[in-house]
């Protein structure tokens, strides 16, 4: 398994990541590296295993159906880079 | 002050023969003269240091003080604090005042516990170096030429240099144990759902676990304490009968039944590591423990699971930050895709970046069976093997790292290289079992040791007492840097 | 070419809690920017989601009602994307094991009944809103809908025209509402609707490439927009050009579909298992107990309509268009004994009072008792259907009870035949010429002189008596 720089700038396009062709260079032979580590995984003879993804086997505990927040917008927009009337500004959105 | 172990400094607070504002000032003093060449506090805030040690002052006047009340801490800089800088080690949250506590910080406040601030740490938890920081690196104060270890590299060195008395930490593959062995400390991540996750920003959810960082494992456990306790607002928190984990603490080992996986003693580990943690053997034996070779045939797939685990769950986890609702936005930008494009590649470091590439790859389409999916598979075959393994011993021993504090830059431009210090510790995040490690001794520079031991679930209390007893018979613990004028203290 | 439309309908409800999914957030509709986000909803780092009950008593409600599979475990998600609506960069929702599989729905269009299957229906996560009017060219971020519970509900491809996704969309809107999942507001975003349309030449087995329409908040667009689509798509195979995968919009000015993206900047939506969440276990007690206190559904109850109260499938139907009307229907019908009169009287003068004034059966200033006792009236002869429809305008305006009105307004209807008689008598006298027309034969006649008793008895007349008298006067 080895990934081309094209690979590399598509996962970077995915996870919005800005890199440039100098940096999907080099980022390529650090992530082939890491790859080549997690290789070994796949000569495993998991057929019947089932996956796990949590670390304990108990199920999800449920919340009763009521209101327990506050509004706590001006102590959260604080915080914002951009925010105007009580909203979030981002660059304009075009759909 | 720093000779003192938390039992005997809440003692005296207790007795009012120091009061906690006199105990706070102390060490605050002790960081600024410290800190500078150790770089092991984000933040410190002597103002807001010194008001929570007045308020625990009050408590203890009205006879309100718990078992720690008036003892300071230090916060690894993961733990949401409200009112305090949350930078999580990461230029994305440096201007981040977070508006809400921790579970867990709510936990120490409630205890009449001072922070005695926010500890460094690699960038959102993710490496074994401490050089991740977009606070700079960390120095082991054994030798600042050395790493502290990471990811809780700033916690760890705080407590080694009496910085502090005790820390906060997080582990996800091993980011208390591997820090707490290189710096000559004690650290503990416990059962993955006993201390609550909610306002520790996440790595991998399925992974961390919070744990504390001090000298001994009697300030372990008093400190497991307080951190430990069912929280509805952590879906992953259990729901189980509060303990006291320092009940055992002073139970005779005999019978105890020690499991050395020879698969922890192979190739790859340095011989002078070795040696110590085969008379730390020698030492439980006296005590009268029995060891026992066991085999966790699939550990020696930890990395490769935790290298496709966790940047998974990483990749998603800081998909949040966008710039758009808080932290760090780019200073320019031609739309809105430019602005998280930019904004993400300026304020993440490049092992964050490193880990989230991984992360989007492995769950991308077409790869999500052959990695991730695998990954969960083996991930299962390593928690079978301890289970097996705890059929025939009742607590797993080894080595926490392959070796000792290496060099700063040493590793840094090699990440494998670097990932594969967490050989021995990433195992037990897999499984969800609570590990420690504790110091057994120095290699021949001087540099401290670390034992491994690894319990089932729920545990802790006996991985404590095993801990507790072989420090009642060693001094490794008690041992402090040499840090000018502080050095050669001893408790 | 004869071609085939084939349709598919993905519908996101809201469900009716009072806070969202993972949050102690309200939901209602409506307040300022922001002010219903709470830490969660924002996705301030290190929060942590915490399943809401009432979200998963929904969504069990909903699999119950439409005989479908409840997975006893079911798992949630994450679905990985940006947009600035979305904070954490990823929805939760439901992919591999959904709370629901399978199950269907009866629709009726044009008397012939079909049934709709069901693929899946999920709970998930509403993103937030992004409102594009200017601000400085920037765009505004409202999170306040972000969290809200969502069932998203897939139906197999199986309508073949507008009119019949139009049907099962409503069937669907009916059942939400009646079983109180779903508040069904469709402007306010509680209801929306994807529709997945493609053609193919009649006969031919596989389908063709689809479009997905996105987010059609009524029924009226629905049809529209499926219609140009089918529209759209069939002329564009005549004309040799081919279908390609794409989501698209409806402009409800224009009328017409416009492309959003195609599928290959479709995203890559890397879903894993939300490890935050852990698997949702569904007890048999806890299924069982919803079961036991669902209502009536509709299809029982319009099948009980018909066999019980003698109406017609077709009212039966109608009657059953939501819970409120059907209880207000079964309340006449109780209170008079009369199912059919009391259909008629429903569907008839009350429908269109209502309608008219725009109020919701729920607020009808006319109680079903109301309705009811009007109706005995009718039925024991005391008013006439015209009697009636000024006793009902009495009702409506809140005139007081039936009798009470009837006797106010001197509406009852004559009932001495000794004082009919006499009035038959006067207009015998008074109107030799229609008599005259009427025994030469001129059917025409007799009603000008029903209408002349009618008038002279300002409407109090019983018509059926007046016939009866007159008859037998004129053929004395």
């Amino acid at each position: 398994m080895s990934l081309s720089p094209d690979d590399v700038k598509r996962i970077a396009r995915l996870a919005r990541i800005e890199i440039s062709d100098v940096e999907a260079q080099a980022t390529q032979a650090q992530l082939n590296s890491i790859f080549d580590l997690i290789a070994a995984m796949q000569a495993v003879d998991t057929s019947g295993v089932g996956p796990m993804a949590h670390a304990q086997e108990v199920h999800q505990r449920l919340r009763d159906d009521a209101v327990t927040e506050t509004d706590r917008h001006a102590a959260f927009q604080a915080i914002a880079p951009a925010v105007e009337n009580g909203l979030y500004l981002v660059p304009k959105v075009i759909e | 002050m720093s000779e003192f172990s938390l039992s005997a400094l809440a003692a005296q607070l207790a007795a009012k023969q120091v009061s906690s504002r006199e105990l706070a000032q102390t060490y605050l003093d002790r960081i600024a003269a410290l800190n500078p060449s150790i770089n092991a506090f984000i933040t410190v805030d002597a103002e807001k240091t010194l008001a929570e040690a007045a308020a625990a002052d009050a408590l203890i006047a009205a006879g309100k003080n718990g078992p720690l009340t008036g003892v300071p801490i230090a916060h690894k800089d993961i733990f949401c604090t409200d009112g305090w800088l949350t930078t999580c080690g990461s230029k994305m949250l440096s201007n981040f005042v977070a508006p809400y506590d921790a579970h867990v910080i709510q936990r120490f406040k409630a205890a009449g516990m001072p922070s005695l601030g926010k500890t460094n740490m690699d960038e959102f938890a993710m490496g074994s170096s401490n050089e991740t920081s977009f606070y700079g690196a960390v120095k082991n104060p054994w030798d600042t030429a050395r790493v502290p270890g990471g990811s809780s590299g700033g916690a760890a060195a705080c407590v080694a240099a009496r910085m502090a008395p005790a820390a906060t930490g997080t582990d996800t593959g091993g980011s208390i144990r591997q820090p707490a062995a290189f710096t000559g400390i004690t650290g503990l991540k416990p059962t993955y759902g006993l201390v609550s996750r909610f306002g520790m920003i996440a790595f991998a959810s399925s992974l961390d676990q919070a744990g504390p960082m001090a000298p001994s494992a009697e300030d372990c456990a008093l400190l497991l304490n307080v951190m430990t306790g069912f929280d509805p607002n952590d879906s992953t928190s259990l729901e189980r009968d509060k303990e006291d984990y320092a009940r055992d603490l002073d139970k005779p080992l005999s019978g105890l039944r020690v499991g050395l996986p020879k698969e922890f003693f192979a190739e790859g580990l340095n011989s002078e590591v070795a040696a110590a943690v085969e008379a730390a053997v020698t030492e439980l034996k006296k005590l009268g423990a029995t060891p026992v070779e066991i085999s966790l045939a699939n550990s020696q797939l930890a990395i490769p699971v935790y290298y496709v685990l966790a940047p998974a769950e990483a990749s998603s986890n800081l998909s949040r930050f966008d710039g758009v609702r808080y932290g760090y936005r780019a200073p320019d930008y031609a739309s809105l895709d430019d602005m998280y494009c930019k904004t993400r590649a300026q304020g993440f470091g490049a092992e964050v970046k490193r880990r989230i590439l991984i992360g989007a790859y492995v769950l991308s389409h077409g790869y999500y069976d052959a990695y991730y999916l695998q990954a969960q598979k083996i991930r299962r075959l390593i928690a079978d093997d301890f289970s097996a393994a705890f059929e025939a011993c009742d607590v797993i021993l080894g080595p926490t790292a392959p070796g000792t504090a290496f060099r700063l830059g040493e590793k840094s431009d090699d990440p494998v290289e670097m990932y594969l210090n967490d050989l021995y510790t990433i195992p037990a995040n897999l499984a969800g079992l609570p590990g420690m490690s504790l110091p057994c001794g120095f290699d021949s520079q001087g540099l401290p040791i670390g034992l491994q031991l690894v319990g089932n679930y729920f545990s802790e209390a006996k991985m404590l007492n095993v801990a507790h007893q072989y420090q009642r018979v060693t001094d490794w613990h008690k041992r402090l840097p040499p840090l000018g004028e502080a050095s050669g203290e001893r408790r | 070419m004869k071609w085939e439309t084939v349709i598919g309908l993905e519908v996101h409800t809201q469900l009716a809690t009072q806070s969202k999914i993972f949050s102690g957030s309200s939901t209602a509709f409506g307040a300022a920017p922001n002010t219903h986000a709470s830490a969660v909803d924002i996705a301030l780092p290190g929060v942590l989601p915490v399943l809401n009950k009432g979200a998963v008593e929904c969504a069990i409600k909903f699999g119950l009602a439409i005989g479908a599979t409840l997975n006893r475990v079911n798992v949630f998600d994450r679905k990985n994307y940006f947009y600035p609506d979305l904070p954490k960069g990823y929805q939760i929702s439901q992919l591999a094991k959904p709370i629901v599989e399978g199950g269907a729905l009866k629709i009726v269009v044009d008397g012939e009944e079909k049934t709709i299957h069901l693929t899946r229906a999920h709970m998930e996560e509403d993103a937030g809103k992004s409102l594009h009017e200017d601000f400085h060219g920037m765009t505004g971020i409202d999170l306040n809908r972000a969290g809200t519970p969502l069932l998203e509900i897939v139906s197999e491809p199986e309508m073949r025209s507008s009119a019949e996704a139009v049907a099962y969309a409503r069937a669907l809107h009916t059942l939400v509402t009646w079983i109180g999942i779903c508040d069904g507001n469709m402007q306010e975003g509680s209801f929306r609707v994807d529709a997945n349309v493609s053609v193919r030449p009649l006969g031919q087995a596989e389908f063709g490439t689809r479009r997905e329409i996105k987010n059609l908040n009524s029924f009226r667009f629905l049809q529209q927009a499926i219609d140009y689509e089918v529209r759209w798509q069939i002329e564009t195979l005549e004309d040799g050009g081919r279908i390609e995968q794409a989501t698209v919009l409806f402009d409800p000015d224009s009328g017409e579909t416009r492309m959003m993206r195609s599928k290959e900047d479709a995203h890559d939506y890397r879903y894993f298992p939300d490890p935050d969440l852990l698997p949702v276990k569904l007890g048999e007690d806890w299924i069982e107990a919803v079961r036991a206190a669902l209502p009536e559904l509709p299809a029982a109850m319009q099948a009980r309509f018909q066999s019980g109260y003698g109406v017609s499938a077709y009212d039966a139907a109608v009657l059953t268009g939501s819970r409120a009307l059907a209880d207000y229907f079964e309340a006449v019908a109780k209170a008079c004994g009369q199912g059919k009169l009391a259909a008629n009287w429903v569907m008839g003068e009350l429908s269109a009072a209502l309608n008219k004034a725009e109020l919701d059966i729920a607020a009808s200033p006319v109680t079903a008792a109301q309705l009811g006792a009007l109706i005995v009236r009718i039925q024991d002869g005391t008013l006439s259907g015209k009697l009636a429809k000024q006793v009902f305008e009495g009702l409506w305006e809140g005139a007081g009870e039936v009798d009470a009105i009837i006797d106010a307004r001197g509406l009852r209807q004559m009932s001495d035949s000794g004082e009919l008689e006499k009035i038959v008598d006067e207009v015998l006298a008074a109107n030799p010429k229609s008599v005259e027309e009427f025994r030469s034969g001129k059917e025409k006649a007799f009603n000008a002189l029903v209408g002349q008793v009618m008038k002279a008895s300002r409407g109090k007349a019983n018509p059926a008596q007046v016939n009866e008298l007159l008859k037998a006067k004129l053929q004395n």
